[in-house]
């Protein structure tokens, strides 16, 4: 018998053109693009004179500044404006499928290419962005890239990489009704760190993750690049199929068939050995937010905010404006964010909307939901969410990434405080000086209700509906 | 790009360790499509300090950076190397580098070489004992000179030979044309397209 594989060995295996000197040449099955990494790489493609090797298996789209308050104006910002003209120029000029601002399948990257069926098991996909993790939960290898190789992959439709280690991340036990995805994510990563998965595609297993829907996984595979992994993955399975059956590019008839029988191979091996393991009981866990300027410095909604261990944690606190001691759950937020290719899928919408009916966000906050798609927006609106948020006083906003990354006009002030569904609370990230705590969407909406961080297992006790 | 094989002249005994590319090329680097030149964004804040050693007039033109552990660590900007590399730099020689800067220096000619810490301390002392020294980097020997001390670095294959032909990975890529053609043939009917 041959020798058994992970997932992930699998995967990459099948991929490898070339190799030479500990370096394979992969071929990469799908290239996603967006406006700000995409412009130099065109240009390095023009400067050398060469075309874009496969623009059938390239997309697209605008997200990380396009306007999320108003559609069909001119843009106000000249910079993303010159961005979204110039990916349009060059999609025209090198023949690559873009959905611009404005179009009904424009999104988030990392939103649209699964909604749209493109991300398959066992594909190699890359974009010039972190989060393209993100895919890694359709038992995909995805990973972000720097901008030369954004022109490479243009170019050769490969990408030259050295093999990472693998790691296991297992979740055992029980999941607690009212944990999502995001907490388990959060509490993954408070307890690997931000470099636990350094040098590592991290392969999260066990029943727990079997019991996890579509976008719970994307949230978790979304946020492993949060604990430096290079990928996060999670086998095919039912659930996977289900979710990709009937979706524009996904096979049809036979051809799915076919699919199916191959993407059932991938899983890993009984007996196969990883190079790191971390195993997680999820039995007694609770909604998980973060007090500090990392995503893994997080802790129970119920606990209180720690006492710092070294002088990194003391600065986190300085920042964020945070005193030991106290109940997470007294926290005042001035801003609520629902949005972010971490959170901003149909489903997280409806579970933040479910805590919001017949409710009303707290005097003073600002609350903004941003849907991830046009797609996900036009299918809130015909289920009622929309009217649930904006009768809550909600902002019902178009699609992009706004908030997540404050490229656009959607920034904080410095102080505010802002419980966010995203997956970054760096220094600034919102806004020069804007404070972040990372939540789960049904936090988020609790959190705008009550004007502090809040359970939302709580809610029925405190605020009438 | 450019072939090298020789690098030589003076450095610029920098030393800190932990310099992250934020500090490298700030974030106001980044809002260009176009590839203006990133001179003025190298290490902005710290320029404004007129004691930083940047702004000593005796290591102006220096071309060769002389930096403690972990040099370039942070986001994955290949503006950091570009700052640097239009600033005048040819080469980074330190301890240790950010594992995505190094490879995005690999990716646009500028030079990176690792040498354990005692001796990058060394060559910082003679940098600045005499501004003046010449290094002499030879990527075909591996090996760095300078007032008769000679010290030996590694460099991986690949990145040799990319440097010393001067050729971009995307030409070391198209060389493998046939190998990808060959590769695209046998991919499953099955998996997407766009048409
Ligand atoms: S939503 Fe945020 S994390 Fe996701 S692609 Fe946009 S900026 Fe990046």
């Amino acid at each position: 018998m041959s020798q058994p594989k992970t997932l992930f060995d699998k995967v990459w295996e099948k991929h490898v053109v070339t190799s030479s000197d500990n370096l394979d040449l992969l071929y990469v099955d799908f290239h996603l693009m967006h406006e700000v990494t995409s412009p130099h790489a065109f240009r390095a493609l023009r400067e050398m004179g060469i075309k874009v090797r496969r623009p059938d298996l390239t997309i697209a789209t605008m997200d990380h500044q396009v306007p999320t308050s108003y559609l069909n104006e001119p843009v106000r910002d000249p910079v993303a404006a010159e961005q979204m003209e110039t990916l349009m120029a060059n999609s025209k000029d090198f023949g690559v499928k873009v959905y611009p601002w404005g179009s009904e399948d424009q999104g988030i990257i990392h939103v649209i290419a699964p909604e749209k069926g493109i991300i398959q098991p066992g594909m190699v996909v890359v974009c010039g962005d972190s989060h393209t993790s993100t895919h890694g939960a359709f038992g995909a290898l995805a990973f972000g890239i720097g901008i030369s190789e954004v022109a490479h992959v243009l170019a050769t439709q490969t990408i030259r990489q050295r093999k990472p280690k693998k790691m296991a991340v297992t979740l055992t036990g029980k999941r607690p009704k009212g944990v999502t995805g995001k907490d388990l994510i959060l509490y993954i990563l408070q307890i690997i760190g931000t470099d636990g998965g350094v040098g590592h595609v991290i392969e999260y297993r066990g029943d727990v993750i079997k019991e996890l829907s579509m976008e719970e996984r994307m949230t978790i595979c979304n946020m492993t690049i949060e604990g430096g992994a290079r990928a996060g993955m999670i086998a095919p399975d039912e659930t996977t199929f289900e979710y990709l059956k009937d979706k524009p590019f996904a096979p049809k008839g036979e051809e799915w068939e076919k699919a199916v029988e191959e993407w059932k191979q991938l899983h890993t091996d009984e007996g196969a050995v990883f190079d790191k393991e971390v195993v997680v009981d999820v039995t007694d866990i609770k909604p998980f937010v973060t007090w500090g300027t990392t995503p893994a410095q997080a802790v129970s909604i119920d606990s209180m905010v720690p006492v710092p261990r070294d002088p990194n944690e003391e600065r986190a606190l300085e920042y964020m404006g945070l005193a030991p001691g106290m109940p997470m759950k007294e926290v005042k937020i001035d801003a609520v964010f629902i949005g972010s290719c971490t959170n901003s899928r149909l489903e997280d919408l409806r579970a933040a909307a479910d805590v919001v009916k017949g409710r009303k966000v707290k005097e003073g906050v600002k609350a903004i939901v941003v849907p991830g798609s046009m797609k996900v927006k036009r299918e809130a609106e015909e289920e009622g969410l929309a009217d649930i948020f904006v009768n809550a006083g909600f902002e019902w906003r178009a699609s992009g990434c706004s908030l997540c990354v404050g490229m656009n006009e959607d920034v904080l002030e410095a102080g505010q405080r802002c419980a966010s569904t995203s997956n970054r609370n760096f220094e600034g990230r919102q806004g020069k000086g804007a404070r972040t705590h990372l939540v789960s969407p049904a936090v988020a909406a609790a959190s705008a209700i009550m004007g502090k961080l809040a359970d939302p297992a709580e809610m029925a006790k405190e605020v009438a509906r | 790009m450019k072939k090298i094989r020789n690098i030589a002249g003076k450095a610029l005994p920098l030393g800190f360790s932990d310099v992250d590319t934020d500090q490298i090329a700030p974030s106001d680097a980044m809002k260009f499509s176009k590839r203006t030149n990133m001179a003025g964004y190298l290490f902005k804040d710290w320029r404004e300090d007129p004691d930083f050693v940047m702004n000593r007039p005796e290591y102006k033109d220096a071309i060769i950076l002389l930096a403690g552990e972990n040099f370039g660590c942070g986001s994955s900007r290949e503006h950091a190397p570009w700052a640097l590399l239009d600033y005048g730099f040819r080469a980074v020689i330190a301890p240790s580098f950010g594992d995505i800067f190094k490879n995005n220096c690999s990716k646009v000619g500028l030079v990176t070489i690792e040498l354990e810490d005692p001796i990058v301390k060394q060559m910082i002392a003679i940098a600045e004992a005499n501004p003046q020294t010449e290094f002499a980097i030879d990527i075909a020997e591996k090996t760095i000179t300078c007032e008769g001390f000679q010290w030996h670095f590694h460099m991986d294959q690949f990145t040799q030979y990319k440097l010393l032909h001067g050729l971009n990975e995307i030409e070391i890529t198209l060389l493998e044309q046939e190998a990808i053609q060959r590769y695209e043939a046998k991919r499953p009917s099955f998996l997407p397209r766009i048409i």
